[in-house]
């Protein structure tokens, strides 16, 4: 089956224009195929560049060189050349992504932070309402704070809305940069749950996960990325 | 299938093209191009003096350039070129297709009229003369932009700025605009009274599949607005991309420093 995501010669270097133009390397010729049903998780000490490479792939950085060709629509887009408009769509459709924190909106509640997703996909409303219910319900986030905007939550309950706003849609490719970081066990277990439900259901996943549990629990494979060091 | 998911498809709503207004010796603004599709919002960033506002009131029709052209899809004549249609036309095609919220409700609200006859008028100048039916899409409006239907007679300066600025919205929407300009509209705002209008654009925006250029020098409003930014500098564009890129990833070193400028809190 053909890959969902290709990783092709990726460089990144950062350039700090106002610091002397101090250049960080951080990798260069990174090559990286995952396919449906892989959970390919990033390995490597923290500063090696794994949060760098999720962040390449998902267009939030720009790349130095190489590509990053995502699956969407059954045609290979590359996000590193892609226009503004084109990656919106490639996310809004193809590609999720898990941060560890959860972008706060003032006064947005909850349960229409994680409606969202579905909504700009042309979802009915209360065919979005009840999916967010019930993934809220399935991450035991109590319903009193489903009208409440997530600004005033613990960090677990946070990464959570955060989960749910993920999972509401089944992208065919996730990136997850430790999205079980402030969790306790029992919500860590319900996470690898949704995790493994979307990789049967065909997904390709590339993740960051510190918790060694977590990790033997949905890695397929795992990808050191400082074989791809670039050199200072 | 809704308006936003439509965007990739579009043929563009509006095209601008070397775009540059000198005011005598002085660059307002100069080699600006770009293309907006339906339901796209572009942020333009950029310190005070850096050309925001000129290329606005250029792209707006508002400020004839020096050189350069603005096309937009109007439904009267297709893709046609703002300053090449006659003073009568393109105002028509800015009462019909166009909005523009300014920074100060001031400048853009009849501050002698009643905030309710200020969100009708739009639809009064563009033949509207079903009175019932008007007063009825003012109401709703009202309640849209969340303000208290029963002070549908007070005068403007009777509200509050964050009020005066969701009236102003309204009255720019009112008319089913396609593409919408906004001066720093949170400008002159309390940041709780900010937010507040910020979330109600936002939605309107998604709701209504608006195309909108928006001028800003807060980052955090164009983050929250913008599907992509430009980042002006000395009246040039020194920097374009999707809005998170920018921000996170900024390349140039002008919107390095920009970026690395705001504080955080």
């Amino acid at each position: 089956m053909s890959p969902l995501i290709v990783v092709e010669d990726l460089a990144k270097t950062f350039v700090l224009h106002n610091a002397e133009s101090a250049a960080i390397p951080v990798f260069s010729g990174l090559r990286l195929e995952v396919g449906p049903g892989e959970c390919v998780v990033l390995a490597g000490e923290s500063g090696v560049g794994k949060s760098t490479l999720m962040r390449a792939i998902y267009g939030n950085y720009l790349p130095s060189g190489g590509a990053v060709r995502v699956l969407h629509d059954g045609a290979y887009v590359d996000i590193t050349r892609a226009s503004p408009h084109e990656v919106i769509d490639v996310r809004r459709r193809t590609l999720g992504y898990v941060s560890q924190f959860l972008r706060v909106i003032p006064r947005i509640s909850t349960l229409q932070l994680v409606m969202e997703p579905l909504l700009e996909n042309g979802v009915d409303p209360a065919e979005a309402k009840a999916r967010a219910e019930g993934l809220l319900t399935a991450l035991r986030l109590p319903p009193a704070h489903w009208d409440l905007p997530p600004a005033t939550f613990s960090g677990g309950e946070q990464q959570r809305v955060n989960i749910a706003r993920s999972f509401i849609r089944n992208y065919p490719v996730l990136l997850l940069d430790e999205p079980t970081a402030s969790l306790d066990a029992d919500n860590r277990a319900i996470v690898v749950g949704l995790i493994r439900q979307a990789l049967a259901a065909g997904a390709a996943m590339i993740g960051i996960f510190h918790d060694h549990d977590v990790r033997d629990a949905v890695a397929t494979r795992l990808f050191p990325v400082s074989d791809f060091k670039a050199a200072a | 299938m809704n308006a936003m998911a439509k965007t990739i498809q579009a043929a563009p709503l509006l095209s601008v093209r070397d775009l540059t207004k000198w005011y005598g010796q002085i660059l307002g603004c100069r080699d600006v191009s770009f293309e907006l599709r339906p339901g796209e919002v572009l942020g333009i960033v950029g310190e005070s003096g850096s050309g925001k506002t000129t290329l606005l009131n250029c792209i707006s029709g508002r400020l004839a350039p020096t050189s350069g052209a603005v096309e937009f899809d109007t439904s009267r004549f297709g893709l046609t070129d703002v300053y090449g249609l006659s003073e009568p036309d393109r105002r028509r095609m800015q009462r019909e297709e166009w909005g523009f919220v300014h920074q100060n409700p001031r400048d853009g609200l009849r501050m002698r009229a009643s905030g309710g006859a200020n969100v009708a008028e739009p639809l009064m100048n563009l033949g509207g003369r079903n009175y019932g039916k008007m007063r009825q899409a003012t109401i709703d409006w009202l309640e849209r932009v969340e303000l208290d239907t029963r002070r549908i007679d007070d005068k403007p300066r009777r509200f509050s700025g964050g009020m005066q600025q969701r009236i102003q919205v309204a009255r720019n929407l009112i008319h089913g605009p396609r593409l919408v300009f906004m001066d720093e509209p949170t400008g002159g705002l309390d940041v709780s009274v900010q937010a507040r209008l910020l979330d109600l654009l936002r939605e309107l925006v998604r709701d209504l599949g608006l195309a909108v250029i928006i001028v800003t020098h807060d980052m955090a409003v164009a983050r929250l607005m913008a599907d992509r930014l430009m980042v002006m500098k000395g009246g040039l564009v020194v920097e374009t991309g999707l809005t998170d890129q920018v921000l996170d990833d900024p390349q140039h070193p002008y919107s390095q420093l920009l970026v690395s400028s705001v504080l955080q809190i």
